[in-house]
């Protein structure tokens, strides 16, 4: 029986080092795709939220094209994450260790890792990036199609166009934020990428991180009360 | 009877003004030019019109728009609304005056009012789709417009449309063409009842001084002038029997303002948004120089390995 931290696909392999399988291919299709819609959408709505970034319109075909493809990219980075969430909102339920984790994040943050207490598949900053970002692109399809003039403008009153759109600017440049957060996490904590890569991580790797994930892998059993039903 | 414009030379004129004369350019900084041009402006005689929408006519014939065919709902706006194919729409309100007792019917030439103060252009991405000629007149720039709708929030006035065909915004464009030699609009020359004059703003204020005066002389106490200050005055006013009502006209805004969204939107929110990415990228940079990277250390392996291979070697074993 697998454990409350455990994702179907995830695996222990023994060896030196040990080898644990983190994300299935079609979890890391899945995320890449995601990820280069948001680029994408990014680089489009930068290019026409200030004159300065106009350019960037030239990635697209130009200014016409640029608005017509962004609120595409849109609704298919909203399908995408649709997946992610579908896949991993289970392992971004709080947990008590969340606060407990919280409390120390001056000693995560200074990389003194062995110091912090356990955690599961993901730890509280990843989980607060995991909520934010399905928050926020909740807001950015809600407004976004307030916004789509092509095919939406007669829905809306001026007023609400007027707010839908300082909202959807305001967000996507939180959403920056955070997806710049999200990534330098990926590249400070060594050995990251490859999870998303290749799918696997080391063994040190899981035991620095997510050393309860690790123990449910290996003992099969869920040390801590389970969130909500344990899978299969 | 003001006096009527000239007709035109039939030989080719230069044109008056052009691409030297700008004030502003969407999305784009320009120095203005050193000497702006004398301001032109349209004057609508809400007093004088008889709601023939010759005017509308004139507009399509000249801006050669065709407007489809559409639906009686037994009211005299036709087409129900402004469109990307007309740019100007007479609007009838029915108004029991309170005071006299009676009903006037109060019409209105709606279209784009040339403010000063362009919330259009303000809110346009596309750099150069939207021009401000430093005679007054704001003018759309087809080539330029990318169709995204953002001059439709900029506007005081509800009135650009973007085409469903195209997807390009349009409204008045003043008939810049026109007056670019010599010629007053479409709409006014079409008028007849001269409810529509062209020329100076200084020439048309003193006029609608006078239009004022003979509508106070006749009861109406509030006539005035419609140059709303909220948008630093505009090219197209309005002489109207309730100045101190303007929204009786359908709806002409009391103090139209560029929105404090569309300021809040086009002002703080980019200098906040640049200055937040940039932040958080500084802030990645500098944990990276303080805390240096987070690396797994042989220990942690040797950890994982122990943990392996003890719980895992009890599965092994049947
Ligand atoms: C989730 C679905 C989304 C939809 C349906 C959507 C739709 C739109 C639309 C219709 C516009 C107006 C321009 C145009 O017509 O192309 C726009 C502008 C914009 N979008 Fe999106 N969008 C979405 C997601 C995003 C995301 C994830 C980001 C950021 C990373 C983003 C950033 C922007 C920016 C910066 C603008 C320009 C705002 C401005 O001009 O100030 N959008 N979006
Ligand atoms: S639709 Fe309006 S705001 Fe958008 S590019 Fe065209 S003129 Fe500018």
């Amino acid at each position: 029986m697998k454990g409350g931290e455990v994702a179907s696909g995830d695996a222990i392999h023994r060896g030196d080092p040990v080898i644990v399988d983190r994300y299935k291919v079609d979890a890391r299709i899945n995320h890449w795709l995601t990820a280069g819609s948001f680029v994408l959408l990014a680089l489009s709505g930068l290019a026409l939220f200030h004159p300065s970034l106009y350019f960037l319109t030239g990635l697209f075909g130009g200014g016409s094209w640029t608005r017509a493809i962004h609120p595409w990219l849109g609704t298919f980075l909203f399908i995408g994450y649709l997946g992610l969430f579908i896949r991993f909102w289970k392992y971004n339920l709080w947990t008590p260790t969340d606060g407990t984790w919280l409390a120390k994040l001056h000693v995560f943050l200074r990389g003194h890792e062995e110091d912090m207490p356990e955690v599961g598949r993901y730890n509280f900053a990843q989980k607060c990036v995991f909520w934010s970002m399905t928050a926020f692109i909740l807001v950015m399809i809600g407004t976004g199609l307030v916004i789509w003039e092509q095919y939406f403008a007669a829905y809306t009153t001026v007023d609400q166009k007027r707010l839908a759109v300082l909202v959807h600017s305001m967000c996507a440049i939180v959403m920056i934020c955070i997806v710049i957060v999200h990534v330098y996490g990926a590249l400070w904590a060594r050995g990251t990428l490859t999870a998303m890569l290749k799918g696997r991580v080391t063994g040190g790797w899981a035991w620095r991180h997510h050393r309860k994930w690790l123990r449910e892998l290996a003992t099969g059993k869920s040390d801590q009360t389970p969130r909500g039903t344990p899978a299969e | 009877m003001f006096p009527p414009l000239p007709n035109p030379t039939t030989q080719p004129v230069p044109p008056k003004f052009g691409d030297k004369d700008l004030l502003r350019r969407s999305a784009t900084s320009i120095t203005p030019p050193e000497k702006r041009q004398t301001e032109v402006a349209k004057l609508i005689d809400v007093s004088k019109c008889i709601g023939c929408k010759a005017c509308q006519t004139a507009c399509l014939e000249w801006n050669d728009l065709r407007e489809e065919v559409g639906v009686n709902t037994g009211v005299y706006e036709n087409p129900h609304d402004l469109t990307p194919a007309s740019w100007t729409l007479m609007r009838y309100a029915e108004y029991e005056n309170p005071q006299t007792g009676n009903l006037e019917w109060l019409i209105r030439k709606d279209g784009c009012m040339h403010c000063e103060d362009p919330g259009c252009l303000k809110a346009c991405p596309a750099p150069g789709a939207i021009v401000q000629y430093s005679n007054g007149i704001v003018d759309f720039q087809k080539e330029n417009c990318i169709g995204c709708g953002y001059c439709v929030k900029g506007c005081p006035f509800n009135i650009p449309r973007i085409s469903k065909v195209d997807n390009k915004a349009y409204k008045c464009s003043l008939c810049s063409d026109r007056v670019a030699v010599g010629q007053g609009p479409a709409c006014q020359k079409a008028c007849p009842t001269q409810a529509i004059v062209f020329g100076t703003k200084d020439e048309m204020k003193k006029w609608a001084d006078k239009r004022i005066a003979d509508l106070k002389s006749r009861g109406f106490a509030n006539a005035g002038l419609y140059d709303p200050p909220g948008v630093k005055g505009t090219h197209v006013m309005y002489v109207l029997h309730h100045a101190d009502k303007p929204q009786l006209y359908s709806g002409l805004p009391n103090n139209p303002a560029i929105s404090p969204i569309v300021e809040l939107w086009k002002g703080m929110t980019r200098y906040a948004g640049f200055a937040a990415i940039g932040a958080f990228a500084a802030i990645s940079v500098l944990h990276r120089v303080v805390a240096g990277r987070s690396v797994v250390s042989a220990d942690d392996e040797r950890n994982a390995k122990m943990l392996a291979d003890k719980n895992m070697m009890k599965e092994k074993t049947p």
